[in-house]
């Protein structure tokens, strides 16, 4: 279609895209540009090149092969507390890693809560520490996102398709080919390749939970490279390797996830007519019970150790909060400017190439987007001046995937659907955004402002570069509490951070959404 | 608005220094933390010297001497604080750093001569474990043992490099079959301290790589003398902490002044109790009562810092061969 066929235009979504390349390209050039003749990349490289595939690979398969079942579950099954426990599958994903690592030993590890259930028995402890246990944690982190995505695929299928299945009277195989594997086979291939781009960057997760260097990341070789052999040149080639690694995987999943979308309903609430054996009821209750078990169990862990801590917090860690309210606002409005005009250049068929710079905020290594940014800001202004901006920032392009993958299959379906009929009206442009996009948009806008909300909450980001002295935020406290022994205090501030990021999903969540109800 | 209100109370604090000339000292982050030593010290060095005295926490030692790096001589800071003998050789190779004049009678376990890099806090490496369970007296018994550790990685951390010396420091070239023995005993590799310090405490390990003062902090600010460090006879590979100025500094005579300011009362007696480490020059009322139940190695290790460059990459091969199998 061309352009004056369109009832917006794409160039804000394209000038969005632009920014968030030059953000990831810029700043990997200047490091290049800073670095002194390094010693290349070397076999340990490759072999945590190697590593790093392997493991990301498994955990994304993992994560999204559990998340169908789960997903479809919750798509069918209306049950009290429900709509809590959609909510809570966003809290694994927007933990800090070493409370959520904490919290996962407290049941998974040697001395947990499943290793002392079986010692009771006689039974020998869990072995945690090995690739398994890397892909549990990955799993951990990342089913409830796949989960969330694959179910609103679910959620996005009109309900008067389903009614009109029924009606057909097409049964569960009838339903499954009929609607759910088409629809799934446009969702699926974005989520692993979002879930792969996630686990590419892992670091301490791999590292701790792995069991040692056999465990070694590309993220931990960049690591390594800047702050033990301060080989810029190197730490930038890992990197540029991360990006090409999502970049393919980012290409791949748009190539496959073809099929054009069910159009749309008239907003009714889902009803299902399929599914009320009472096999697939069991099967469901299964996959929830399972889900639910295996998410809540660490996060309770952290809630329990946190409750002591809670009180008798300093005030300092209550004026950290603060701070990282200010910066999870401030970045989740820059991630909604970004990532509205993108999703809706995307629906307008400016595709692929939008979709993979959006994904590239996952792959880009974080200490060298952070090293770069330092590297061109440093001569001109003063770094900790630009804390608060440069933070909000960085954090608004790692949430930007999440939204876009939230974001571009309603657009796709609004513009498909109202475009013509609109432009017959002579309303474009603005109007257009405002009365017809925007609103029917709502909860998907909401569900990806709660998540970049929550994520730039419990997000380190690139502060250690940037960190003014007055301004930490709550994850950087809970680290200094740890660093100065003070673990009870450390949990406390951890279930705090848990407890704004949750609030923060919630509340703009549940802003957005109505289409979930019922 | 909340920007507004923010700029305008980072404005009028600014104001109220104006005048004063400011000393810019780049260290780790613990350093500056409301729980470190930061607060005291900066509070305590205002009194005396007319200035405003900046403190800015870049991660930890390893990041601050690439933060350095980075910043070159451009740099704002004046003094940096938190280097230790393991990073000295590069940060002099940097030429960033100017002779230091300060001199005190150091209750170092070594001779200081660095004409650098001043110390200000010194600390033994050790394994802490429950003081109820027995602990092994060497690396060899603990090899030999079921005992679980749980150390840092050495790439990420500076105890866990400073792990690494402590078994090239006492094996040397047998270092290697040490590790290879060892090995079986790592539950698992953190990426720092805090982690492993962590897991410890939750009992995924019976002993951590710490300090030999880390059961002060438990016996001291929590009343408990549950845990305990266990001696080895190789003798225990030192920390020693160390702060130089900037050549470049726009401010030679404040630097000075703070590194004469740091080996002096006000700022030792500060340190056992915020960083939780032996003070390079015991304060004038010694050290803080429970300091005294500490274990005292026999012997004390350290690699001059041109023997730890030297020897660095190679034990870190060492290690990660070891350990990956």
């Amino acid at each position: 279609m061309a352009d004056c066929a369109q009832p917006v235009s794409a160039r804000a979504g394209i000038g969005a895209a632009l920014v968030v390349a030059a953000l990831i390209f810029g700043t990997l050039a200047a490091v290049v540009l800073r670095a002194e003749p390094g010693r290349g990349l070397g076999a340990s490289d490759w072999a945590a090149l190697r590593f790093t595939l392997i493991q990301a690979c498994l955990s994304a398969g993992l994560s999204v092969a559990l998340a169908v079942p789960v997903a479809r579950a919750l798509a069918r099954r209306r049950f009290i507390g429900r709509r809590l426990l959609i909510a809570l599958l966003g809290a694994p994903f927007i933990l800090p890693v070493i409370v959520a690592i904490l919290g996962l030993l407290q049941v998974f590890g040697r001395a947990g809560w499943i290793s002392d259930g079986l010692a009771l028995v006689g039974l020998e402890p869990v072995q945690i520490y090995g690739l398994h246990g890397v892909v549990l944690a990955h799993v951990f982190f990342n089913l409830p996102l796949a989960t969330r995505l694959i179910l609103q695929g679910w959620q996005e299928t009109p309900a008067e398709r389903f009614r009109l299945a029924a009606q057909l009277g097409a049964d569960a195989r009838a339903m499954r080919q009929l609607l759910e594997y088409p629809m799934l086979r446009r969702v699926v291939p974005g989520a692993l390749a979002v879930v792969f781009a996630i686990c590419l960057s892992s670091f301490a997760v791999a590292l701790t939970l792995g069991g040692g260097p056999r465990a070694t990341t590309i993220e931990l070789a960049i690591y390594q490279a800047f702050r033990f052999d301060f080989d810029l040149g190197r730490a930038a080639m890992l990197s540029g390797l991360q990006l090409v690694l999502t970049g393919a995987a980012a290409l791949v999943a748009a190539k496959v996830a073809v099929g054009e979308g069910f159009g749309t309903g008239l907003d009714r609430p889902l009803q299902r007519w399929d599914g009320n054996s009472t096999t697939s009821r069991i099967m469901d209750g299964f996959w929830i019970i399972l889900a639910a078990a295996f998410l809540l169990l660490p996060l309770a862990a952290i809630a329990l150790s946190g409750v002591p801590g809670l009180v008798g917090l300093k005030a300092s860690v209550w004026v950290a909060a603060l701070n990282s309210i200010l910066v999870a606002t401030l970045s989740t409005v820059l991630m909604l400017i970004l990532a509205v005009p993108m999703a809706t250049a995307v629906a307008l068929g400016r595709g692929t190439m939008i979709e993979v710079a959006g994904i590239l905020g996952l792959a880009a290594s974080p200490l060298v987007i952070g090293t770069g940014l330092f590297i061109v800001i440093y001569p001109i202004a003063d770094p900790f001046a630009l804390a608060l901006p440069v933070t909000a920032l960085v954090n608004a392009v790692m949430a930007l995937p999440f939204a876009l993958r939230i974001l571009v299959p309603r657009a796709k379906s609004v513009v498909g659907r109202y475009g013509r009929l609109s432009m017959s009206l002579d309303v474009r442009g603005w109007p257009f955004v405002r009365r017809v996009l925007l609103p029917r948009m709502r909860a998907q806008i909401g569900f990806s402002a709660g998540l970049a909300a929550a994520l730039s909450m419990g997000d380190l980001g690139v502060v250690a570069l940037f960190a003014d002295p007055e301004f930490a935020t709550l994850p950087l406290q809970v680290y200094r509490l740890m660093g100065a022994y003070r673990m009870e205090s450390a949990a406390g501030a951890a279930l705090l951070l848990l407890a704004l990021s949750m609030s923060a999903f919630w509340i703009l969540d549940r802003g957005g959404r109505w289409h979930a109800e019922a | 608005m909340k920007y507004l209100v923010i700029a305008a109370g980072l404005l009028s604090t600014t104001a109220a220094y104006a005048d004063a000339p400011e000393l810019t000292v780049y260290t780790y982050d613990s350093f500056v933390s409301d729980w470190g030593p930061g607060p005291a010290v900066e509070k305590a060095f205002e009194e005396i010297c007319g200035c405003d005295l900046k403190l800015i926490g870049a991660g930890d030692g390893a990041a601050l001497l690439a933060r350095i790096k980075l910043e070159g001589e451009r740099s704002d800071a004046d003094v940096v604080l938190g280097l230790d003998t393991n990073l000295t050789a590069a940060a002099k190779a940097t030429g960033l750093f100017a002779d230091h004049s300060v001199t005190a009678d150091y209750a170092l376990p070594v001779t200081w001569t660095d004409a650098t890099f001043a110390p200000y806090d010194w600390g033994y490496f050790s394994f802490v474990h429950n003081a109820d369970a027995a602990a092994p007296a060497n690396f060899k018994e603990l090899a030999a043992s079921d005992k679980k550790i749980v150390i840092q990685d050495p790439r990420s951390s500076t105890p866990g490099l400073g792990l690494l010396m402590w078994v090239k420091a006492a094996y040397g070239d047998e270092a290697p079959a040490i590790w290879a023995d060892l090995a079986d005993n790592v539950v698992t590799v953190t990426k720092g301290w805090s982690e492993a310090y962590g897991m410890f405490l939750e009992g995924e390990a019976d002993m951590v790589l710490s300090y030999t003062t880390s059961p002060a902090y438990h016996l001291i600010a929590e009343e408990d003398s549950s845990k305990a460090a266990a001696l080895f006879d190789e003798g225990h590979y030192m920390q020693v902490e160390v702060a130089g100025k900037l050549a470049a500094s726009d401010q030679p005579e404040l630097a000075d002044q703070f590194l004469a300011f740091m080996v002096s009362d006000a700022f030792q007696s500060i340190i056992p109790t915020t960083n939780w480490m032996y003070p390079a020059v015991t304060p004038a009322d010694g050290l803080p009562a429970g300091f005294e139940t500490l274990v005292e190695p026999g012997k004390s290790l350290l690699l001059t810092e041109d023997e730890a460059a030297a020897v660095r990459d190679a034990a870190l091969d060492e290690w990660l061969t070891a350990l990956s199998q």
